[in-house]
């Protein structure tokens, strides 16, 4: 019975969780907006977006350029290498660029995101700001919510144009692949709805999963810090593995069945 | 539109200005009937886990007076300032402010109720991203229409107050503890609060900027008519500038009066507090079973 017990109270737990965490991101969305936020705004796409533009772009190269290798080794086993192309696009539209690009984004980002809010919070920075009459989830989370929506597609797209040059550097120029039916193939497999738009669809999701995780575990850290700690822990974990279920989940609706 | 900005300009500089000339004056008896509580807490309980903070608490603060709300550490000091303000809700009892149930008020309700409290930080809690000058005219922006001509004379005027006009372009890291405190000072009265609370406000700071806090708190108080409520533990330093003293110890209000009557009280809470005792009712001693069987059993089982 004692077991039993357990399980509800933990059931029980992540409801309530659950609750207060949509309830979070439901008042943050739901912010009246404001020239001095598009101001806030506009810091957070800096802060999130363009600082996260080194890791994604040198990520991305070395992603190209290791499927391109590694393709190209199977590949002209069955002389097949002139499909080098459409392997490695396919490989990055569909699934590695959102992934990866979620990955990287949680790691940098959201891990930096949580403890900025944890440490607004630990320094008495959101109490203060509540005591000027100002709501700190319009001013401080709200704005970082929409950056994190809006950036992690941004850069999943920049993650794969220069994944794909990695990919084309190694194949044409290293390895003597046909520049020509290297992008020939890309282009006769690569199919803008089914794949791109998809992808995309994919990396929307993602962002705003883990930019979600990210803002709220900070709102709610235990104001010390070990709780900055725990909470920047937290963000990384739960982002990376909601990632890799919710990719799951998106490919087996939007890619079963696809040839 | 001029004629307006002018009049203002001229009122705030001279009741800053004309703020030394002042001194200190106490402006009425603390129980004048005509004169309502700005806070008034009735019989509060408040708890964190099985832990009870608060057992029945009951405190006034009259306006125009600096009332001071003592302590040892631990005892929930920093916690009451936040029931007053509506951060935290008690588990039962009632809190008004200016006669508003604030236990009962939505955010929207709270927001009105603040707009006319002010609070001092124990860290100054400065926003880390804005220089002093944007931190004392945060809420101005938020909350007023005003030009920033007219932002940047009140800014100017409030830290030329607490003697930081010439560090209006320092950022939160460049300053020194007192100096944070003393800007986060100015920001607290930026919109003219009629209550300021004060979290440990001399907590950790050298006898030079303690003396100045001290001069300014109680030159604040007396020139803008505010009412103060400060949390310390600092005797010297708050009984000072203190017109009343509560004193909390194990959740409930031990001992209250002038300082005056609390330095010569009958009460064992009030007299091992207001000396220094180490040991009294409050005990030396965190509650621990007994030292010698706790040893002994200790050699044995090694």
């Amino acid at each position: 019975m004692d077991f039993l017990g357990q399980i509800g109270r933990s059931i029980l737990q992540f409801l309530t969780a659950l609750g207060q965490a949509s309830l979070f991101l439901l008042l943050a969305l739901l912010t009246k907006p404001r020239l001095k936020s598009f101001r806030l705004l506009l810091k957070q796409f800096y802060v999130v977006g363009v600082l996260s533009l080194p890791i994604i772009v040198f990520a991305g190269f070395f992603v190209g350029m290791v499927l391109g290798l590694q393709g190209y080794t199977v590949l002209v086993k069955f002389g097949a290498e002139s499909a080098l192309g459409q392997l490695i696009a396919l490989s990055l539209v569909r699934e590695l660029g959102p992934v990866l690009g979620g990955l990287l984004f949680a790691g940098r980002a959201c891990s930096a995101l949580t403890a900025e809010i944890a440490l607004l919070k630990t320094t008495e920075q959101l109490d203060s700001l509540r005591l000027l009459g100002v709501d700190p989830i319009h001013r401080v989370i709200a704005p970082r919510l929409w950056a994190g929506f809006f950036c992690l597609p941004l850069l999943v797209i920049i993650f794969n144009m220069v994944a794909i040059y990695g990919g084309y550097w190694v194949s044409v120029d290293w390895l003597g692949i046909d520049s020509g039916s290297f992008w020939a193939s890309m282009h006769h497999s690569v199919d803008f709805r089914e794949d791109i738009i998809n992808g995309i669809i994919k990396s929307m999701v993602f962002a705003i999963a883990v930019t979600w995780v990210a803002v709220y575990q900070g709102y709610v850290a235990v104001p010390t810090s070990e709780g900055i700690g725990y909470a920047t822990t937290r963000t990384v974990v739960y982002a990376s593995l909601m990632i890799l279920a919710l990719d799951f989940i998106l490919t087996a609706v939007m890619f079963t069945g696809l040839k | 539109m001029p004629d307006a900005h002018q009049k203002t300009r001229s009122f705030v500089a001279h009741r800053i200005q004309s703020a030394p000339d002042k001194g200190i004056t106490t402006v009425m008896t603390r129980s004048d009937p005509s004169h309502p509580p700005k806070i008034r807490m009735r019989d509060i309980h408040f708890s964190r886990g099985d832990r009870a903070i608060f057992d029945g608490v009951t405190i006034d603060i009259y306006p125009g007076k600096v009332t001071a709300i003592m302590g040892p550490s631990g005892t929930g000091k920093t916690t009451l300032l936040h029931l007053m303000t509506g951060l935290l809700k008690p588990n039962s009892g009632q809190i008004e402010v200016n006669g508003a149930s604030i236990t009962a008020l939505s955010e929207a309700g709270l927001k009105r109720v603040r707009r006319h409290m002010g609070m001092l930080f124990q860290g100054g809690a400065l926003f880390t991203d804005m220089n002093v000058f944007d931190n004392v005219a945060f809420a101005l922006r938020e909350h007023t229409d005003l030009p920033e001509s007219m932002i940047r004379d009140l800014v100017l005027m409030k830290l030329e107050a607490v003697g930081l006009r010439g560090a209006q372009q320092l950022m939160p890291r460049e300053l020194s503890g007192g100096m944070a405190r003393r800007v986060a000072l100015a920001r607290s009265i930026a919109l003219d609060p009629e209550i300021i609370l004060y979290d440990e406000p001399f907590a950790g700071q050298d006898p030079i900027t303690m003396g100045m806090l001290v001069k300014l708190i109680r030159l604040l108080n007396d020139t803008l008519g505010l009412t103060s409520v400060i949390v310390s533990h600092d005797i010297m330093e708050t009984v000072e500038i203190a017109d009343y003293i509560y004193l909390l110890s194990e959740g409930k209000v031990v001992a209250e009066g002038t300082p005056d009557h609390l330095r010569h009280s009958a009460s064992a809470h009030a007299e091992q507090f207001m000396h220094g005792k180490p040991d009294g009712p409050v005990a030396f001693h965190y509650p621990a079973p007994d030292y010698y069987q706790e040893l002994m059993h200790n050699d044995k089982d090694t």
